[in-house]
């Protein structure tokens, strides 16, 4: 495209834009609408992904072993769990730190109750596994197949802490996808209304351009500029407002529920929006762009 | 009538017909038919009116060969182009070598006198340079150098039509096809447009004007096609007009 081409489509543009404000201003509402809601949703399935990331690390499976098992055993199925792709950690706990471990959870200041007990361990045959796992939806499968060990005596695991986990996951992933792909319909279509008014509002215009010999190119690119241009601008405004909103809701969120500290752990604002600009960029633009272009397509049989 | 054309198309003939109409035939999706099996040959330099009746089909025949329209049957070359075998991509490149005027003159309401003319120039992306030359050079050839910033409601209707003519001259047609050019001007105005288009003629462009306008006919004494309810009834060199208004 020559460069006078394109300042003649970007001119155009915007004066279609001035021309229809009112739907012109509809149509950024809409997509300002849809990438807000687009970016609340992505922080909250990126945050929650990352608390999920963050629970992983402490919902794990521990195993233990039958009484009398030797050292080598042990060693033995700690090499089998290990080459399983859902392991990520795996951990050794003696029956002896495990006594101490005790202690230091239920008896710290009165250190004295548990002399009774000498040097004779209430937990001998308790030593274990803590298995950490990459995913906790790979639990169950591992579960099983550690279950299935020679040797292994008792898998504890949290199913439900797991699964539930996931599972609210997946449904915020859904009702997020469900609900930004109405508001792009929407988007789309107001766009379209808009564009469709600035082809009736220029169509002398544009059966003169035809007849003095304009390309399809040149008579469709305004247009095409134009719905670029309010994608752009639907798309810029909610992510000023998401930058800011976002800084001041995990600090409020994390003051207001400190107690659930241990749980809530937000992700970093530059973090979140160097994926999320790109995103709503090209979504607003994409939006901006096939709107009007499958209009532009409809109504300009040149 | 057979022509010898090249595999692009075009004319191969010394001095090919600029607009060549092989039994052309148009029928709308009413089932009305507006032009029936018409052939003609308009040579390269002539000037020719094509008379007729309300509904005889003259502006239809515009619309073909701007290929505004599909013929039904027949075939239609213009500037050595076989419209039915452009493609649509090539319909533009045909346009910029036809200019255009009709009788309402279809102006920019909203742009001045300058910017209507100009637009000619940029729809085609002629550089800046060459339309800050030509518009102001073919604004004095219509007579209209002082009116460059006067709006289209500003100007009375022959200046209009100026105007008009200026915007369809101005990328240097090889063929001006005028749309009852004088229809709404008074006598003063439709004769000073007539002396334009002769002008035009002169210099080189071939001229083709649609009109009922009997006075004009009669007294130029240029080729006249007369059409009557979509047939052609006569082609005489130096002809009148035929029929009542």
């Amino acid at each position: 495209m020559k460069i006078r081409t394109l300042t003649y489509a970007i001119k155009q543009g915007l004066k279609n834009i001035k021309r229809n404000r009112m739907f012109s201003l509809a149509s950024v509402g809409t997509i300002m609408a849809c990438l807000f809601l687009f970016g609340i949703f992505y922080f909250i399935i990126v945050n929650f992904q990352h608390m999920i990331k963050t629970a992983e690390t402490s919902v794990g499976v521990t195993v233990f072993f039958d009484e009398g098992i030797s050292q080598e055993q042990i060693t033995l199925i700690g090499d089998k769990i290990k080459e399983r792709t859902e392991v990520s950690k795996i951990n050794f706990i003696s029956a002896e730190e495990a006594w101490e471990n005790f202690k230091d959870e239920y008896f710290k200041g009165e250190e004295d109750l548990t002399d009774t007990f000498a040097d004779d361990n209430p937990l001998a045959d308790s030593a274990s596994y803590e298995i950490y796992l990459n995913d906790v939806s790979m639990q169950p499968s591992l579960v099983k197949y550690v279950n299935a060990i020679d040797g292994v005596r008792q898998v504890n695991s949290s199913d439900t802490t797991a699964t539930s986990l996931s599972n609210i996951n997946i449904l915020v992933g859904y009702i997020s996808v469900a609900i930004i792909i109405i508001l792009i319909a929407v988007s789309v279509f107001l766009i379209s209304t808009t564009v469709t008014m600035g082809i009736s509002v220029r169509k002398d215009e544009i059966s003169i351009m035809k007849l003095i010999g304009a390309t399809d190119f040149f008579i469709r690119s305004p247009f095409i500029v134009e719905g670029i241009i309010i994608g752009l601008i639907g798309a810029t405004l909610p992510l000023i407002g998401l930058y800011f909103i976002y800084n001041k809701a995990i600090s409020y969120i994390s003051e207001k529920f400190n107690v659930l500290s241990g749980i809530l752990s937000f992700l970093d604002v530059n973090n979140v929006f160097s994926t999320l600009i790109p995103i709503s960029m090209l979504i607003g633009v994409g939006i901006g762009f096939f709107g009007s272009f499958l209009t532009v397509r409809k109504h300009l049989r040149v | 009538m057979a022509y010898s054309y090249n595999i692009r198309n075009e004319f191969i003939d010394d001095e090919p017909p600029i607009i060549v109409l092989e039994n052309v035939s148009k029928s709308y999706q009413k089932g009305t038919e507006a032009v029936k099996n018409i052939s003609l040959k308009i040579r390269k330099g002539e000037f020719v009116f094509i008379v007729g009746n309300s509904g005889s089909g003259k502006s239809t025949l515009i619309k073909l060969m701007l290929k505004e329209v599909e013929p039904s049957s027949g075939k239609i070359y213009v500037n050595g182009k076989d419209l039915g075998r452009l493609r649509r991509g090539q319909v533009p490149k045909l346009r910029r070598n036809i200019g255009v005027v009709f009788q309402d003159f279809r102006l920019l309401k909203d742009r001045n006198v300058y910017e209507n003319v100009a637009f000619a120039q940029r729809v085609i992306e002629k550089p800046l340079k060459s339309i800050r030359e030509n518009v102001p050079a073919m604004l004095s050839i219509v007579g209209l150098s002082d009116k460059l910033n006067s709006l289209p409601r500003e100007l009375s209707g022959g200046e209009q039509q100026r105007v008009a003519l200026a915007r369809a001259l101005v990328n240097n047609p090889v063929l001006l096809l005028a749309d009852e050019p004088t229809g709404n001007l008074d006598p003063k105005n439709s004769w000073e447009i007539m002396a334009l288009l002769e002008e035009v003629n002169k210099r080189g462009t071939t001229v083709l004007v649609v009109t009922h306008n009997r006075e004009i006919v009669d007294a130029m004494q240029k080729r006249v096609i007369t059409m009557n309810k979509g047939i052609l009834v006569s082609d005489e060199q130096k002809g009148g007009y035929l029929y009542e208004n």
